[in-house]
């Protein structure tokens, strides 16, 4: 390899970017691991003068701690859930749309607009959606938190179905009812993104697949299943593969429902998440148990990217 | 012709049981679209109908789906109670400088490695794409430590500058650089023309789709943005829009939440990304379906 005469020329087009790395990419990972091991690392406290002492107690502390067991339990809920349901939803929405001519482009550009929504704006109007309004007393709360006065539209819409209204996420709502509000709107968020990129795969499939399928008289459901899903299967492992990411990363969407509590009236931190676990113990002080929080969420991440890698290299069929 | 029918009778049968087939099943496909279509919609719909009614009607036990009255004021009152309008500023100010600045150390980067030849390339370019699979909460606990020390909290360079480099642009436009004609590169070597001038003569030119890409996803993520924000900005003059937005109480005067002025507020806030949006759907697309990034 011919080098430039002028290699200083490449590394003064670097520095910006490569110093603005050092500075808040590179320090960071090495900093937030040593933190992570020094026992009880506070901000304030080592600006005060104090001293740490090495060890693990970080990670023993938050894996002890039963509102971190609650964030994980939380984050993981939602994503084992979120996942299958917004993939499955977002290609079987993917293949009706690939097989229609008329309004095609319009409901491509409809089924887009919520990616384009801010999360914690669009959060707020789902709250409003799932709200009880009006002046609820708890007078108006029987004992087991069934709702006598009423309102709110999801509960309207309920209601003119023949069901029963629920307390979706107000004052003793059910931990059940809180989640599916959070499952709606992550998958309600998620969609856009995976039929995008899933739209993306069928129209690069090759056609004679199918006229080979059609010429042998295979019926629709094996056509999907022999034919479309094994082709588009990378596109699955990847929208599988970033879905379990961003899903382990979930915090804006609970503060756009529930706000900066993370939980109905009354019960704050109920569905705080991973994410929200970190930023607490950042916000109180205790930046060596946000480090130990930090890593045990990548190292989740790390392990659950490589399982999907693992999994998918045997099912990929492409 | 009659005849023809009659003799080709089973055939036909055949024929129009498999027509009456296909119809049904593009019915239901149809069906299945337009009922997601509309789940998609309706929050957008409720949102916008909740925020021009009056109390009164907003508290109705049974819904009105169109207001009887609307009440445009509760916009007024949005971005009186919310302080939008500073909000909208701080924003735009962030929004637009960190976009720019994040042009050009994109540019120059991707240009270097795409273009140029020098000793430890392929170290620098391993290790940048090496820091995308931490996850960005790692580096947020120590550079909220870093910008404390800068004594940077409550300015615009904490909103600017730690998050500027963004390896994946730098990924993607180094990407583009590549496939542009090393031939071109060594003509205008020959004419004598300067690497910036070239840069901004021909690669820029050529590689403008991937750049507006870039630019909208960077100016979406400004006025996305909460976390960061939330912890190192929180005056006034700092503050940004999605902050703002869930920080401001808006409430009747005995304490229950103002929705229709709330709404009013979030409607507010969405309205400039959808206005974006159906401009510049090809670009945000396109720009989506590489990255997955939300933001």
């Amino acid at each position: 390899m011919v080098y430039g005469k002028n290699q200083w020329k490449a590394w003064l087009y670097l520095s910006p970017a490569l110093i603005l790395l050092a500075v808040f990419t590179v320090w960071p990972i090495f900093n937030t691991l040593r933190m992570a091991f020094l026992e009880n690392y506070g901000l304030m406290s080592a600006n005060g003068g104090a001293t740490f002492s090495f060890g693990i107690g970080n990670f023993l502390k938050v894996l002890q701690y039963k509102k971190f067991l609650n964030c994980l339990g939380n984050t993981m809920l939602l994503t084992v859930l979120t996942v299958p349901i917004s993939t499955i939803l977002a290609l079987l929405i993917a293949v009706c749309l690939n097989s229609i001519k008329f309004l095609n482009r319009f409901l491509q550009t409809v089924y887009f607009l919520p990616y384009v929504t801010n999360s914690i704006a669009i959060g707020m109007v789902f709250a409003a959606m799932f709200n009880i309004v009006g002046n609820i007393t708890s007078a108006d709360l029987s004992e087991t938190g069934n709702i006598i006065v009423t309102s709110g539209i999801i509960n309207n819409i309920i209601e003119f179905f023949g069901g029963q209204p629920i307390s979706w996420i107000n004052a003793k709502s059910s931990y059940a009812a809180n989640i599916a509000v959070m499952v709606i709107y992550i998958v309600w968020n998620a969609l856009p993104f995976k039929i995008l990129v899933l739209l993306g795969g069928l129209q690069s499939v090759n056609k004679q697949y199918y006229d080979a399928a059609r010429v042998d008289g295979t019926s629709r459901a094996r056509i999907f299943t022999r034919i479309t899903v094994p082709l588009l299967s990378p596109m699955i492992a990847y929208v599988v593969i970033t879905g379990f990411i961003g899903g382990f990363k979930e915090y804006s969407s609970v503060v756009g429902v529930f706000g900066v509590n993370m939980g109905p009236v009354g019960d704050a931190g109920r569905l705080n998440t991973m994410v929200g676990f970190i930023y607490d113990a950042l916000e109180n002080d205790n930046q060596g148990r946000a480090s130990a929080a930090a890593l045990i969420l990548f190292v989740i991440i790390f392990a659950v990217t490589m399982l999907n890698l693992y999994v998918s290299k045997k099912k990929v069929k492409y | 012709m009659d005849n023809k029918i009659m003799t080709q009778k089973d055939l036909t049968e055949v024929k129009r049981l498999q027509l009456a087939k296909k119809i049904i099943s593009k019915f239901l496909v149809y069906a299945f679209l337009i009922i997601i279509a509309i789940a998609v919609l309706f929050p957008f719909y409720w949102m916008l109908n909740s925020s021009l009614k009056d109390r009164a009607e907003y508290e109705l036990s049974i819904p009105t789906f169109f207001p009887r009255n609307p009440m445009f004021s509760n916009y007024v009152d949005a971005i009186k109670a919310a302080n939008l309008g500073r909000l909208f500023i701080n924003t735009m100010i962030v929004g637009i400088s960190s976009t720019l600045l994040s042009l050009v150390v994109t540019v120059l980067t991707a240009f270097a490695l795409a273009r140029l030849e020098f000793k430890g390339k392929n170290i620098v370019f391993g290790g940048m794409l090496a820091t995308m699979m931490i996850p960005g909460e790692l580096f947020t606990i120590t550079n909220y430590i870093t910008v404390n020390d800068f004594g940077w909290i409550n300015t615009y360079k904490v909103l600017i500058i730690p998050f500027l480099v963004s390896v994946f642009y730098i990924y993607l436009l180094r990407q583009n650089f590549l496939q542009i004609p090393d031939e071109l590169y060594l003509a205008a070597k020959v004419d004598g023309t300067s690497d910036l001038k070239y840069l901004w003569r021909v690669m820029i030119p050529l590689s403008l789709p991937t750049l507006i890409s870039i630019t909208i996803l960077k100016m979406m993520g400004a006025w996305n943005s909460y976390v960061w924000p939330r912890l190192v900005a929180n005056d006034n003059m700092h503050k940004l829009i999605t902050n703002g937005l869930r920080s401001t109480n808006l409430v009747y005067s005995d304490g229950t939440t103002n929705f229709p002025v709330q709404m009013a507020a979030v409607a507010l806030v969405s309205i400039p990304l959808f206005l974006v949006f159906i401009f510049l759907r090809k670009y945000i697309m396109k720009g989506v379906s590489r990255s997955g990034i939300k933001g």
